[in-house]
């Protein structure tokens, strides 16, 4: 194979949904033992175009060359044949399947030798540094190890072009810094990696080098070493922004919210909240760092009322809120507002209009049983403008809005509630810099006005920035509640995978 | 590896005058689909279509069939109306009009000495309890148990048919007609009155059009019924009580499926008949859907739906042709306007023909 030729190159990739284009004449090109990283904000046709790559999309325009020649790919089985191997962002695992089982499925062949499979995926291991028990059930698995069986799987069928889509996401520091090793392998011995992410200090850390991506267009493609972190930034927002969060002083401050010893078990018995407390002050950002799935979902439902709780108080104000219904909690002004993964899942209706969703927690306030529409028009208009939200009109089904103008939707309802309590979880969740930092801003416009803000967070350097202290869960338990002036952010990556908050600086000492 | 033959690609958002004329296409070629299968019978499409229209208005008289037959079945689409704006599958309709029907007919029967005046109504309030409190007991068990509505109020349908044949071959038996098991006919001060030829049914009808109208559209339990229906978690979340909805919803819904089996029993048949819902229930369902769940296009619908039915009638005597072919006729209506959704949404790309955009 002649240097020249690019593992993969695409030329004039077009696809669009409806009137949505998600990728416009896209130009992407990777070589054998490059990483490439794919960079742009949410909605800037990143993973359409991966998913394109991987067979699963079918482009309307463009074409496709793999290893030099002109391709179609029509399914993922097709993307097999050529090599090519994704890993997604939600991991596609047998849970109660071991990790053979899991690698062989799928696969072409129809007999196989189990101690053969056994050797090839162990020499696969040794090969890359990826620490797979060939045994081991998917359930017992933790994220980082799941994912890497992710790779394993890929690697056993041949692929040597590999495309991660957000892998670090999900991942401590230290996993992060485990596959990134594992990456840089997989580089030495030839293989083409693409690597979707928007974390920028990832970008610099790995990637040779940049494709960064634009409202679907393929806007530059940089060597890495030779660009800086802003301006990466400026080539994918498109103009100069400033990346620092000013943390808000408040002097007066008084205890609001206080958690005692709150358990709490799932429906499936497993237990999502263990001996948990704490407490947050009015005027202050309480910052929750944890690898997702750690119980961060349930303490907000049990805030909110939704979640029986096994032992455990939450005082408000002295009065304990456990068993009180999620309306009488509403009009205590505790406010909630939790982004899950699809963004409208909770809080926001999606076939209905701004002006409906803005009714969603004040319609009981009104007398007689008619709905008075007028004042939630008028709010929802004054959240458009001060907000800058993106919208034909107030009656525009949110579901048509992008993520970052529906989260701005559901954010902007919680404030103009004028809570005494807000909780919000993952409020940035897939946003791009600009309405990241919007919402920050709003955040911090919260404390200032002396309400108590939980925030439940992915991105640890704004947790560092923008709390004033962090709570980190493992498994459902607190291994620390830490100063966010005084700590790191590997202090926290320890804490975040089970290690207390003592133990964990006696590792930094080390 | 070539490029699929066909492959279906997601369309931009059409017009409104666009998706209009999408389904009059639609209806259009129902028509013709209609007419190929008249026409295989051996009848001519274009008389058998004139018929069916000429038949439901030639006269005062087949004016009124037509209302007659529309009473029922608009208001069961209003009452089904209601379940699926929550997402609740409600294919019950018939056993909740024919519990309806059995509750007033009590009254009926065995109260008919009673002032007119007070009868009507508590006709029409026992309707309302009996199809309520069979609507009530598949919402009971989906809220407690978590059972499944869509089985639940079917099987509630064939209970509450063989529970009529029960009652006619034994504690209602009209005793004088030993021959043959039925139940007496209904005494005329049992029997709804009469405004412009009709049974007062049809105001009740208009009255529950405009009620489920205002009522989803500007209430505040019609909002939460829409909440609900879009997501249970979010209306949790937002401090609604999910259960009781879910309970006063499916109660409502039943309890204007019984005024429906009300009106046939003391308005057209003037006896509690076996065929009493006969179909009505789920012909409902297809009506509220083709209506969109909106009020207005279901009266039109069921307006359509009527006519079809006694023109097929007509039919059938100056043909010979079975009123079953109506229901075929239905039937291919059916399939070609709810397909024509799909094509709203998508359209197909030919391999070899510009791909490009949508």
């Amino acid at each position: 194979m002649s240097e020249e030729r690019y593992a993969i190159e695409c030329k004039g990739i077009t696809k669009s949904f409806g009137s949505v284009v998600a990728n416009d004449h896209v130009d992407l090109k990777v070589k054998r033992g490059e990483i490439l990283a794919l960079l742009g904000e949410n909605g800037s046709g990143k993973t359409t175009l991966m998913n394109m790559l991987s067979g699963i999309y079918h482009p309307d325009e463009g074409t496709i060359f793999i290893n030099g020649k002109e391709t179609v790919i029509n399914s993922p089985t097709d993307a097999d044949a050529l090599g090519i191997g994704m890993i997604h962002q939600h991991f596609k695992l047998v849970e109660v399947h071991n990790a053979m089982d899991n690698i062989i499925l799928g696969g072409k062949e129809k007999y196989f030798n189990r101690k053969e499979l056994r050797n090839k995926i162990l020499s696969i291991s040794e090969k890359f540094g990826l620490e797979v028990e060939p045994e081991k059930k998917v359930y017992d698995m933790s994220v980082s190890e799941k994912q890497t069986l992710e790779i394993m799987k890929v690697l056993y069928r041949g692929a040597d072009i590999l495309i991660l889509d957000e892998p670090t996401a999900v991942l401590t520091p230290q996993e992060t810094q485990r596959l990134f090793a594992i990456l840089r392998k997989m580089r030495a011995e030839g293989s083409a990696i693409i690597i979707i992410t928007h974390k920028l200090n990832e970008v610099m850390e790995i990637s040779d080098r940049v494709t960064i991506l634009r409202k679907g267009k393929s806007v530059n493609t940089v060597v890495t070493r030779e660009s800086t972190e802003s301006r990466l930034t400026e080539l994918m927002v498109g103009r100069p922004v400033s990346l620092s969060i000013e943390r808000a002083v408040v002097k007066e401050k008084k205890k609001l919210l206080e958690v005692y010893h709150l358990s709490v078990k799932r429906q499936d018995g497993s237990i999502a909240l263990n001996d948990v407390s704490f407490d947050i002050c009015s005027g202050e950002i309480l910052g929750i760092a944890g690898v997702a799935g750690s119980g961060q979902k349930e303490l907000c439902e049990v805030l909110a009322g939704l979640q029986p709780v096994e032992k455990g108080a939450v005082l408000y104000d002295k009065e304990n809120i456990i068993g009180k219904t999620p309306a009488e909690i509403i009009s205590l002004g505790i406010s909630m507002s939790f982004v899950p993964e699809d963004r409208l899942g909770m809080g926001l209706v999606a076939s209905m209009g701004m002006t409906d969703n803005m009714l969603l927690k004040c319609y009981r306030d009104s007398k007689g049983p008619f709905i008075d529409r007028k004042p939630a028009k008028k709010l929802a208009e004054e959240l458009i403008k001060k907000l800058d939200i993106q919208t034909p009109g107030t009656e525009t089904p949110v579901r048509l809005l992008s993520g970052g103008n529906v989260q701005k939707v559901l954010l902007g309802r919680e404030i103009q509630s004028v809570p005494n309590v807000l909780i919000t979880a993952y409020p940035v969740r897939g946003l791009d810099i600009h309405s990241s930092y919007t919402i920050y801003d709003l955040l911090n416009e919260q404390k200032k006005k002396n309400t108590a803000v939980i925030f439940i967070g992915e991105d640890l350097d704004v947790l560092l920035q923008l709390a004033d202290r962090i709570m980190v869960l493992c498994h459902g338990e607190v291994t620390g509640i830490v100063n966010a002036e005084s700590t790191s952010k590997e202090t926290i990556g320890w804490m975040m995978s089970g290690k207390k908050e003592v133990e964990s600086v006696a590792g930094t000492i080390h | 590896m070539r490029e699929p033959f066909i492959r279906t690609v997601k369309r931009a958002e059409l017009s409104p005058k666009q998706t209009a004329a999408l389904r009059l296409a639609a209806l259009l070629l129902a028509l013709t689909a209609g007419g190929i299968f008249i026409l295989c019978l051996g009848y001519n499409p274009f008389a058998i279509y004139g018929t069916i229209l000429s038949g439901s208005f030639r006269s005062g008289l087949a004016i009124q069939a037509v209302v007659k037959i529309m009473i029922s079945l608009l208001i069961a689409s209003l009452a089904v109306t209601l379940a699926f704006k929550m997402q609740f599958w409600n294919i019950g309709a018939e056993g909740q009009i024919i519990m309806g029907a059995i509750f007033s007919s009590f009254f009926a029967l065995f109260c008919a000495n009673w002032p007119r005046v007070v009868l009507i109504p508590v006709m029409v309030v026992a309707g309302v309890v009996g199809g309520g409190l069979w609507g009530l007991i598949p919402a009971f068990f989906k809220c407690r148990y978590g059972t499944n509505e869509t089985l639940f109020t079917l099987m509630l349908n064939y209970i509450a048919l063989y529970l009529i044949a029960f009652l006619r071959d034994g504690p209602w038996r009209d005793p004088a007609n030993p021959g043959f098991a039925k139940i007496a006919t209904f005494e005329k001060n049992a029997q709804l009155p009469k405004v412009f030829g009709v049974h007062i049914g049809w105001i009740f009808a208009l009255v529950l059009l405009a009620f489920v109208w205002v009522y989803l559209k500007y209430t505040k339990q019609g909002y939460e019924i829409s909440v609900v229906g879009e997501s249970q978690a979010t209306a949790r979340y937002s401090g609604m009580n999910v259960k009781k909805i879910i309970l006063r919803t499916m109660f409502m819904s039943g309890a204007i499926a019984g005024i429906a089996g009300m009106a046939q029993a003391a308005g057209s048949d003037a006896t509690l008949a076996s065929g009493v819902a006969g179909g009505v229930g789920f012909t409902a369902i297809i009506v509220a859907w083709l209506g969109n769940l909106n009020p207005g296009s279901i009266f039109i619908i069921s307006a359509l739906f009527s006519i079809l039915e006694k023109g097929s009638s007509v039919v059938q005597s100056n043909f010979g042709l079975s009123t079953d072919c109506a229901d075929v006729l239905q039937g291919i209506i059916l399939f070609f306007i709810l397909g024509c959704e799909f094509f709203i949404r998508y359209k197909f790309v030919i391999r070899g023909k510009d791909g490009a955009g949508a």
